[in-house]
């Protein structure tokens, strides 16, 4: 086995453990926290790959940010106290057998599609994930919509404040 | 002169279009003259066209295409020949005096409802005019169904009255099966020969089989049946009365029912090549002049007994088309047009000085107090009664004399229904005019002459009533004072061509002659001796008197055999098949609906986790459908046989 | 690595948020489990760009097939930071009126 599929299965096994564990965390806080490590872990399948801006990106953004808004919001409403009200557990076996469909129907899709056999994902390899290469596509290509992107921001933001304006 | 053809139909389209749009703006007096103008200004036309086919001969004016697709060509075309040159004579020309009279006659209606009667009127004068001009089946055919119409629309007139409404209908319905037969026999044409126009038709005729012919001639006369009120289909004419008096002068005895007439004569080489239905054109033409005479002898509304003695003329027309008189038949036409009018017109005269009475029991005597109606009335009933040298003589004794020629039982049915109509004519007259007045003193009170404008046309009817007939004076008299036949030679000289002649001896003739002259003047004075001092009685009449004041029980026998059974079963439809068969579909597939969607509700839950839910499983579904392969299902297979 | 294995990940990240979405009442756990879907998706599309620059390297030493791919991942981030500021404003204000964060209370469409 070598290196990169020890990795691999590595990170994967840590996704997916983690995936789980957000799920079945009873406090918010703790799900925050092992959200946190999957988005590392997945961060890890980007190096992996050797898309290094999105690795960053993914760490900066989602595990920075995007989770500490979320710790925010939970703390600030003080939710971790709180008890949340469980699902009947029918509807929870019902989510998790239409849950469970959905991946073996989509499994049983990928397993039987012929383009896909014998077709490898360049790990380490290639360079296209670099900073310097991503950065220039963006700025010439893509900077009009990277432009637009910016007024998106801004009206999120307006539609944050407003929403979140106490009136 | 031809060209201006187009001219003498355009004059009362504008009437009408006029006096119907601006009926309420308009002034009565102004109206009155649009209308009139409108007829006169078109008679003007007429009679210069007249002369110009007297002079030139026929033409046929093509105006535009009307109908064009592949080989079937029905041009808008207007065929402008002796025929249809005299009877825009007699179109525009009785037309106008009606009009003229109607000014006076309709003066107390409403402005609005006065330029409703004339621009009615004028859409009427312009039908009829379409139908006599059109140069092919299906122009005739576009005017057929505006006099039906206009027809309607006048019979009803006055729409408040219930009764009147239903009469309207009657006379409409009536005419619709008439003018199925119609249609179906210019289909037959087109489909045999590709094409309604009559030179055509007429001169192809010898493609046509025997059968063909036959066929095409009777549903023809069906049409003309209905539309001229024969047996069995009179029995809206005498209920058309419900319409103001002139209507009833103008269309439903002077022009519109005589259509029937002219469409025969017009098609005559058909019907002279087809000798079984000339039969049943004779037959049914002679019962309907039998049977509606013996009618009106017992009728007591003076529009009634004029509108039986319509149909019965005009069962004498029919008689005529049927032995092959054509020429005698149109003559007839035109002298019934003369005396006809004239008799409504003086019958709407006294109905106006007896303010709306139409029942002569209640009248009487009132030659005093009207002398002009009454005299005008008077040479009217000589007319129509055959005393010689008054038109009516002449025209129907041609047609007797054609009878005779073919057949003499027609000849003495026809003058057994002459003798009739002299009798009924003069119970008429003496009961109206002479005797002592019957109605009451406030009535009396108010008689009076008629104002010019009703009484100018009751004079210048009067003067071609007498005088009308002289266009017609038989051979026996003088040699070639028969001006109409020769007028009207060349169209019928296809028919003259292949019919057998018939003639009758000079002799003989005037034994015929003078027999039923002194048989009708015997009858005549029978009449007024009998009904000179008549007391208006309450006993009820019995016996055949009885039957015949109600009409034979034709109306109550349709009602029995056709109306009642169709109104059972659309009774049946109704109450049965549209409530429980159509209403409980219709219902049930809403009721279904409305269970569905009452179930399907309940899945809206408004729940976010439910949508997840349901998303989710659609997705799924989705999939499965979307990639339903073979690998897909034998896998699910496997998974579930390992579980 | 063999795509499919990356595909397979992918699909068991997604599934695990979407059996979270369904089984949790809390809005913001709910919320998290998208986020993890969303990742599954940015990693699926970064394999995938991978996959096909390393089949155009074969002929192409220099080529930058997939580079789009990745942009796109960028600028889904862009759009999940936007989505992440806006929907949680939305939790705060559901929050200060309803005082709590069940969604089961989220059944206003309804009427």
């Amino acid at each position: 086995m070598s290196t990169t599929e020890i990795l691999f299965f590595f990170l994967s096994a840590m996704a997916i453990f983690s995936a789980i564990m957000v799920l079945i965390s009873k406090n918010p806080i703790y799900s925050v926290l092992w959200l946190v490590v999957t988005f590392f872990a997945i961060s890890g399948h980007y190096i992996l790959l050797n898309a290094q801006f999105l690795a960053i990106v993914n760490i900066i953004v989602y595990a920075g940010a995007i989770m500490v808004l979320f710790l925010f919001v939970i703390m600030l409403m003080n939710l971790n106290q709180q008890h949340e009200p469980q699902k009947g557990l029918w509807m929870k076996l019902a989510g998790v057998i239409s849950g469970g469909c959905f991946m073996m129907v989509l499994v049983s899709l990928v397993r039987q599609a012929v383009d896909l056999k014998s077709k490898e994902a360049l790990t380490f390899g290639g360079d296209i994930g670099l900073i310097k290469n991503l950065g220039r596509v963006l700025f010439s290509d893509y900077v009009v919509p990277f432009e637009i992107t910016s007024v998106l921001f801004l009206s999120a933001m307006v539609g944050a404040i407003v929403l979140g304006k106490k009136d | 002169m031809s060209k201006l053809v187009y001219l003498i139909p355009l004059f009362p389209l504008l009437g009408f279009l006029i006096n119907g749009l601006g009926r309420k703006s308009l002034s009565k007096s102004l109206i009155g003259i649009i209308g009139s103008g409108a007829i006169l200004a078109s008679f003007v036309v007429s009679v210069l066209v007249f002369f110009d086919v007297k002079a030139n001969g026929a033409s046929v004016i093509t105006l535009f295409n009307f109908i064009s697709i592949k080989s079937l060509v029905i041009p808008f075309a207007f065929q402008v020949d002796q025929l249809s040159a005299l009877f825009l004579l007699i179109i525009t020309g009785v037309g106008f005096l009606i009009h003229l009279y109607s000014t006076a006659y309709m003066h107390e209606e409403e402005p609005q409802h006065f330029g409703r009667y004339f621009a009615y009127l004028n859409l009427f004068v312009f039908s009829m005019l379409l139908l006599v001009l059109g140069a092919n089946y299906v122009i005739m055919f576009i005017g057929w169904e505006g006099v039906g119409l206009c027809s309607y629309l006048l019979i009803g007139f006055w729409f408040k009255n219930n009764d009147y409404n239903y009469a309207a209908k009657k006379a409409f319905v009536m005419n619709r099966i008439g003018d199925l037969g119609f249609l179906l026999a210019v289909f037959w044409l087109i489909f045999k020969l590709g094409t309604a126009t009559y030179s055509d038709v007429f001169a192809h005729v010898g493609n046509l089989t025997a059968f063909d012919i036959s066929a095409i001639t009777l549903l023809l006369f069906v049409g003309a049946m209905g539309k001229s009120a024969q047996i069995p289909l009179y029995t809206w004419l005498p209920d058309a009365m419900a319409g103001p008096t002139p209507v009833s002068a103008l269309i439903h005895a002077a022009t519109m029912v005589t259509a029937g007439i002219y469409m025969i004569a017009r098609s005559n080489i058909l019907y002279t090549m087809a000798p079984s239905t000339q039969t049943v054109v004779a037959v049914v033409g002679l019962a309907t002049a039998i049977f509606a005479a013996t009618i009106a002898i017992k009728q007591n509304d003076i529009k009634k007994v004029l509108a039986y003695s319509t149909v019965s003329q005009l069962g004498y027309m029919f008689l005529g088309l049927g032995v092959g008189a054509y020429t005698g038949a149109v003559f007839h036409v035109m002298t019934h047009a003369f005396f006809k009018a004239l008799l409504f017109l003086g019958a709407g005269s006294v109905i106006h000085a007896m303010h709306h009475e139409q029942d002569i029991r209640k009248m009487g005597g009132l030659k005093k107090f009207m002398p002009i109606t009454h005299i005008t009335f008077l040479l009217a009933c000589l007319a129509i009664a055959g005393i010689p040298p008054f038109s009516g003589f002449f025209s129907k004794d041609e047609i007797l004399m054609a009878a005779l020629a073919k057949n003499p039982i027609y000849y003495y049915l026809g003058l057994g229904g002459a003798l009739m109509t002299a009798f009924y004519m003069f119970r008429l007259y003496t009961l109206t005019f002479l005797g002592g007045f019957r109605g009451t003193h406030e009535q009396e009170h108010h008689l009076h002459e008629s104002p010019s404008a009703m009484t100018i046309p009751l004079i210048v009817l009067a003067i071609l009533s007498v005088v009308g007939g002289w266009v017609g004076i038989p051979e026996l008299f003088a040699k070639d004072s028969h001006s109409l036949e020769h007028f009207l030679a060349p169209i019928f000289a296809g028919s003259a061509a292949i019919a057998e002649q018939h003639h009758v001896e000079a002799s003989q003739e005037w034994i015929y002659l003078i027999g039923s002259t002194v048989l009708i003047v015997a009858v005549i004075f029978w009449a007024i001796s009998s009904y000179k001092k008549y007391q208006p009685t309450t006993e009820e009449n019995t016996g055949i008197a009885k039957v015949l004041e109600n009409k034979w029980y034709v109306d109550e026998l349709y009602d029995t055999v056709i109306v009642n059974p169709l109104n059972a079963l659309g009774g049946f439809f109704k109450n049965f098949v549209e409530k429980n068969v159509i209403d409980a579909g219709v219902n049930g597939v809403g009721k279904l609906v409305g269970y569905g969607s009452r179930q399907m509700r309940l899945l809206q839950s408004g729940q976010v986790g439910n949508y997840l839910l349901i998303m989710v499983l659609a997705i799924v579904v989705f999939v499965l459908v979307w990639f339903n392969d073979i690998t897909i299902m034998s896998y699910l297979n496997r998974i579930f046989k390992m579980a | 690595m063999p795509i499919q294995y990356y595909i397979y990940l992918c699909l068991a990240l997604f599934s695990i948020g979407i059996i979270g979405a369904l089984t949790r009442r809390n809005v913001i756990v709910v919320f998290m489990c998208i986020e993890l879907m969303f990742n599954a998706v940015n990693l699926l599309l970064v394999a995938f760009s991978k996959m096909h620059l390393g089949m155009a390297a074969i002929s192409d030493k220099a080529s930058t097939v997939g580079t789009d791919g990745q942009l796109f991942v960028f600028f889904i981030m862009v759009v999940a930071a936007a989505e992440v500021s806006v929907g949680l404003a939305i939790i705060v204000m559901l929050f200060r009126n309803t005082h709590s964060v069940d969604i089961n209370f989220l059944n206003r469409l309804k009427n």
